[in-house]
């Protein structure tokens, strides 16, 4: 979080585990961060890194065998670990509202769009059936859907998957939430609508001064929208700070191995490098540093002895033993 | 839609021709109807007169393309026993039998349904296990045993109930309804529980089944993500979604119980159709059977199409066809 600005939410020290029959997953473990209002906070790691899970747990969303084990959840001030159920469904969707992965299926096949938005209205407002129809109707033209009126009596299989996760856009921004969780946003979608959600949401939030944290595997979508980024590694932060400044200068070996898989644009292409191995089994996570067996710069010690989050001035930290300090190329 | 309802009618027209061979073919070989009407004493001629009155003489071609002209002509022939229109006869007793089916359907949903979405919502928890073993008692226990058991203790050790009969009926446009009377409500609880029990049982786990599968939706979650109360997740953005199963099952299990409530019509001396088609085949009474079948089958395409246009209100992208 950059300096002055005041913080929305504040992970601190997040566990969360799945107790499977196959033996304890640590999905999420010990992880910290924070969200500063307006800020968008790009979490990227590879899929089983544990990404989804942390939006979950914001959310009080983790169902059995998981559970949040530790940790605060500092909203605005108040911890939503203690809040109640009844509590949490007035802050979910109103407060705090999430965009699905797959728009294909994050929308209910039975429902009308319209009806589907309409629900958060209803659940959130005190506006009665004609001003929130007219809410929705301009919600949904907001987000780029023509003939919004008639749209709304549509049901979900008449939209195309980009169509739909603009109505999953405009069912996360309709109560004005302060902070949306976006899963993997565009994943499920087409590259040429990728870019065209992903800057109708910055477009939704910076508008509305909503913070935001934007799941993904893909740090090249991180790029284009975050303020900050976190990465993770089975379930563990391994580097975090201000976009620009880890772009440039990773720091963590596992964070350069993500850039050098992001093909560029300009000149001459090389093969585009790969991170060797893959994620370690997290039910049996070897001693020391998890990222040790597919790093290159390995030695001795990081087998030994896990390794502490260090700071690298103001807002940046790595947890690796021998931090990298190479300036990347542009 | 018009095109869909012509094939829905030439289908059902088919259906009803092919009910009608195949059980006027059985009939003629289950016994000798004309011992059923002439008295034990009867002299051979009177036999073969007999005979010859009920169109018994000719061959099955013939008599079976007689029956099919004189139901074109209204006539559906007449109960050798009753001497009655076999129609009307049956028509008679059918709204004993639907108003039994009626509320034991009702019964069934209200309980099924309910049980079926907490059991699907919750499948670890000792509620639901108990639900389910439940379940296992309502398809595995006869009906007879249930009724009898129910008679015996509600009715003659309790008294509670009356253990047999209608009760006190109204006629209503030329019908004759027991659901208008106390007292009919009074005597049709007994049987319609029995009737209900396998029917509650099967709704159940279908009900379980598709929630369990629905619950793994990821529209189940982000309805959560939007602030939706869990009932309301459960039963707003589930149950239809798992509904597609629960109301075939339902429409096969309500044409099944019209048809073939006998058991139970006949444990409690319920003077409903199902008890006339055991009479009529004791009795050998041809005509009763064969329209009572053929009225079974039509029963079971109305139902059917009913279904198939439940499907289309349920889920906008079935379409007819």
């Amino acid at each position: 979080m950059s300096a002055g600005k005041q913080s929305l939410l504040e992970v601190r020290d997040l566990k969360t585990r799945f107790y499977t029959f196959a033996g304890v997953v640590n999905a999420v473990d010990g992880v910290s961060f924070t969200v500063g209002r307006g800020e968008i906070l790009g979490l990227v790691g590879e899929s089983g890194g544990g990404k989804s899970v942390i939006g979950f747990s914001i959310l009080g969303l983790i169902d059995p065998p998981g559970k949040v084990d530790d940790g605060e959840i500092l909203f605005d001030g108040t911890d939503l670990r203690r809040k109640s159920e009844k509590e949490l469904q007035k802050i979910r969707g109103k407060d705090i509202a999430m965009v699905f992965q797959d728009p294909m299926t994050s929308l209910n096949p039975l429902q009308t769009v319209g009806e589907q938005i309409d629900e958060m209205l209803r659940l959130h407002s005190d506006l009665d059936a004609r001003a929130r129809r007219a809410r929705c109707i301009e919600m949904l033209t907001d987000v780029g859907i023509s003939e919004a009126d008639k749209r709304l009596n549509n049901y979900p299989h008449q939209f195309s998957g980009g169509m739909r996760q603009r109505v999953v856009i405009a069912i996360a921004m309709i109560a004005g939430p302060l902070l949306i969780i976006a899963d993997e946003p565009t994943t499920a979608l087409d590259v040429t609508i990728q870019s065209q959600i992903l800057k109708l949401m910055r477009r939704q939030v910076r508008e509305r001064d909503a913070s935001m944290i934007l799941i993904t595997h893909d740090l090249a979508v991180v790029s284009q929208m975050a303020d900050e980024i976190v990465v993770l590694y089975c379930g563990k932060i391994v580097e975090k700070g201000p976009k620009q400044d880890l772009i440039s200068k990773p720091a963590h070996p596992y964070t350069q191995g993500l850039l050098g898989s992001i093909p560029k644009l300009h000149g001459r292409q090389e093969r585009l490098t790969q991170i060797p191995g893959t994620v370690p089994d997290v039910r049996n996570l070897p001693k020391g540093c998890n990222f040790r067996e597919r790093c290159p710069f390995a030695q001795a010690r990081c087998a030994e002895e896990e390794p502490e989050q260090i700071s690298l001035g103001a807002d940046r930290s790595v947890a690796c033993h021998f931090p990298l300090e190479q300036e990347l190329e542009p | 839609m018009l095109g869909y309802l012509t094939k829905r009618l030439i289908q059902m027209t088919i259906v009803l021709w092919v009910v009608s061979v195949i059980v006027f073919m059985m009939m003629s070989f289950t016994g000798d109807p004309v011992f059923m009407v002439v008295p034990i004493d009867a002299t051979d001629a009177e036999i073969a007169q007999a005979r010859r009155i009920l169109g018994l003489d000719q061959s099955l071609l013939v008599q079976y393309v007689k029956f099919l002209t004189s139901i074109f002509e209204g006539d559906f022939g007449r109960s050798y026993v009753f001497r009655q229109p076999a129609l009307e006869l049956i028509l008679q007793r059918m709204p004993a039998t639907i108003e039994m089916v009626l509320v034991a359907m009702a019964f069934a949903v209200i309980v099924s349904i309910p049980l079926g979405v907490y059991a699907g919502a919750h499948p670890d928890s000792r509620i639901s296990k108990t639900i389910m073993a439940g379940s296992l008692f309502g398809i595995s226990l006869p009906g007879f045993w249930v009724g009898m058991m129910l008679i015996y203790l509600l009715a003659v050790q309790w008294g509670w109930f009356p253990s047999s009969g209608r009760g006190d009926t109204v006629e209503v446009f030329g019908l004759r309804l027991s659901l208008l009377t106390t007292d009919g409500w009074h005597h049709i609880i007994l049987p319609a529980f029995t009737l209900s029990l396998a029917t509650t049982a099967i709704i159940l786990r279908i009900t379980r089944a598709g929630m369990m599968e629905v619950g793994r939706q990821d529209y189940m979650k982000f309805a959560r993500a939007k602030g939706v109360a869990p009932r309301d997740v459960l039963f707003r953005h589930g149950l239809k979604n798992s509904l597609i199963p629960v109301v075939t099952i339902f429409g096969l299990q309500i044409g099944d119980l019209i048809a073939f409530a006998t058991i139970t019509e006949t444990i409690f001396s319920w003077p409903g159709m199902g008890k006339l088609l055991i009479d009529s085949i004791y009795r050998a009474d041809r005509p009763v059977i064969v329209v009572y079948l053929m009225l079974v089958a039509l029963i079971f395409v109305v139902i059917n199409f009913l279904v198939d246009l439940l499907y289309t209100l349920i889920d906008p992208r079935i379409t007819l066809k």
